[in-house]
């Protein structure tokens, strides 16, 4: 089945210009992995910032010794870089089936793929693992829903990104089945439910929640101001 | 707009015909190099850039590379100064960026390729790694990664046409969405500091980045 929720085209558009802290990104990131259509989306921002790059007005032209300074060190590279072409070996390998639950970067995060990650247990037959990044503004978990039931502990305030990696759910009336990212924000009351016959594993990113914060932190926040 | 690249021009010809004297080594690369300054009278084109950017890639040909840093080191350097404000800063991110364009240039894809799209990614991220920050990417060789099921050789074929469409599609967006568009690229602003600074609500500054990017998908699908 084909991918029905995509990234929004603000999403994109941050992840595009760099502008997304890494734990949206790690989900923005997991979803292209598995979305031709998406990284042909990005494909053509990152051209429109090209095309911007090319009629940015320059401050000023290089100079002569600017030029000489580059050649100089271009001439100490190691001439090692002439290998063979890397989208070739990327060709080559066209025609094998995808294989694995949970695609790069997401994998590496947790350092395996389904069958070798340690689940602790949320409540109500629900499971998650913590991941850890080196972004504090978000929360990043994967979590596991037992087919039928609703996804546990879910009061957030502001933006949430789900992202379905095995099974589905449902909210509302949308449907959410492998690939497929749910973008909410703080102001939509949702109820995301895991369908029948097949527990549900999505990753979700929310924004680092206070009381989920360690003691140490909770007694330095109204120092810091954070 | 673009007013600097023709004053640019003549400068970077009369300074390539004297290294192409110095260096009698490249004849092959010289030959095509005197198309490339023909055409390149008023503008290279995207296509002429792709085609520069894979000599420098398949045969480490000098000429190319200085027609690209000419081109592309005060834009990169213009870039970097936007977001960090520091000449001194931008300066080494611009010599950084040019220094992997160089050495990254085997991986350039010219008949996938756009070449100003591919120095924005490599410009992008080494901003990015400069203020310690993270950006997780897919990874095109991972058995999990789900390829495309479009032809290669239909993607060569978009990616050619795609560069020279979407620079003609920008010249025709509103000037309000270009500008919005702008400063999520090069200043790195988030949507909200953009609706501050222009004074406007975030859902306006929302929907001109749908309208701008509608506006560039249709072009590129109207091609077809």
């Amino acid at each position: 089945m084909s991918i029905q929720h995509h990234i929004s085209d603000t999403l994109l558009l941050d992840y595009a210009s760099g502008n997304l802290s890494e734990g949206w990104s790690l989900a923005v990131a997991t979803h292209l992995a598995l979305c031709p259509t998406c990284r042909r989306r990005l494909d053509a921002m990152e051209g429109a910032a090209g095309a911007l790059l090319d009629k940015i007005v320059a401050d000023h032209p290089v100079s002569g010794s600017d030029w000489e300074k580059m050649r100089a060190r271009i001439a100490c590279e190691p001439a090692s870089g002439v290998t063979q072409r890397k989208p070739e070996v990327a060709r080559a390998q066209k025609a094998a089936v995808p294989t694995g639950v949970i695609p790069e970067p997401l994998r590496s995060y947790l350092g395996g793929d389904v069958a070798s990650l340690k689940w602790r247990a949320l409540g109500r037959g629900a499971f998650q693992i913590r991941i850890d990044t080196g972004d504090p503004a978000t929360q990043v978990r994967l979590l596991k829903i037992p087919a039928g039931k609703p996804v546990p502990e879910h009061t957030h305030e502001g933006r949430e990104l789900t992202l379905v990696l095995a099974g589905s759910f449902t909210d509302g009336d949308d449907l959410f089945a492998r690939g497929d990212l749910e973008e909410a924000d703080g102001d939509l009351l949702h109820t995301p439910t895991a369908t029948e016959g097949e527990d549900c594993i999505c990753l979700a990113v929310t924004e680092a929640p206070l009381k989920f914060t360690s003691w140490i932190v909770r007694l330095i926040q109204p120092i810091l101001k954070i | 707009m673009s007013l600097t690249v023709s004053i640019l021009a003549p400068t970077c010809h009369n300074d390539q015909k004297a290294s192409a004297r110095s260096r009698s080594t490249v004849k092959h690369g010289a030959r095509m190099k005197r198309t490339d300054k023909t055409q390149s009278e008023t503008e290279l084109s995207p296509a002429q850039f792709a085609v520069l950017l894979a000599k420098v890639g398949q045969e480490r040909d000098v000429d190319a590379f200085e027609t690209i840093f000419r081109h592309y080191g005060p834009r990169v350097r213009s870039f970097m100064a936007m977001k960090t404000r520091d000449t001194q800063m931008a300066e080494e991110l611009m010599q950084e960026t040019m220094m992997a364009v160089w050495n990254k240039a085997t991986q350039f894809d010219p008949a996938r390729g756009n070449a100003s799209a591919w120095i924005f990614t490599i410009a992008r991220n080494l901003r990015i790694d400069a203020f310690r920050r993270k950006r997780p990417v897919f990874d095109e060789n991972d058995p999990a990664f789900v390829r495309d099921d479009v032809a290669p050789a239909d993607l060569e074929l978009e990616g050619r046409q795609d560069a020279e469409l979407l620079r003609k599609a920008m010249e025709t967006l509103p000037a309000e969405q270009l500008d919005v568009l702008k400063r999520a690229f090069f200043d790195e602003a988030s949507h909200s500091a953009i609706a501050e600074d222009l004074g406007l609500p975030l859902g306006t500054v929302k929907s001109r980045i749908r309208l701008a990017f509608d506006k560039l998908r249709t072009t590129l699908e109207g091609k077809r």
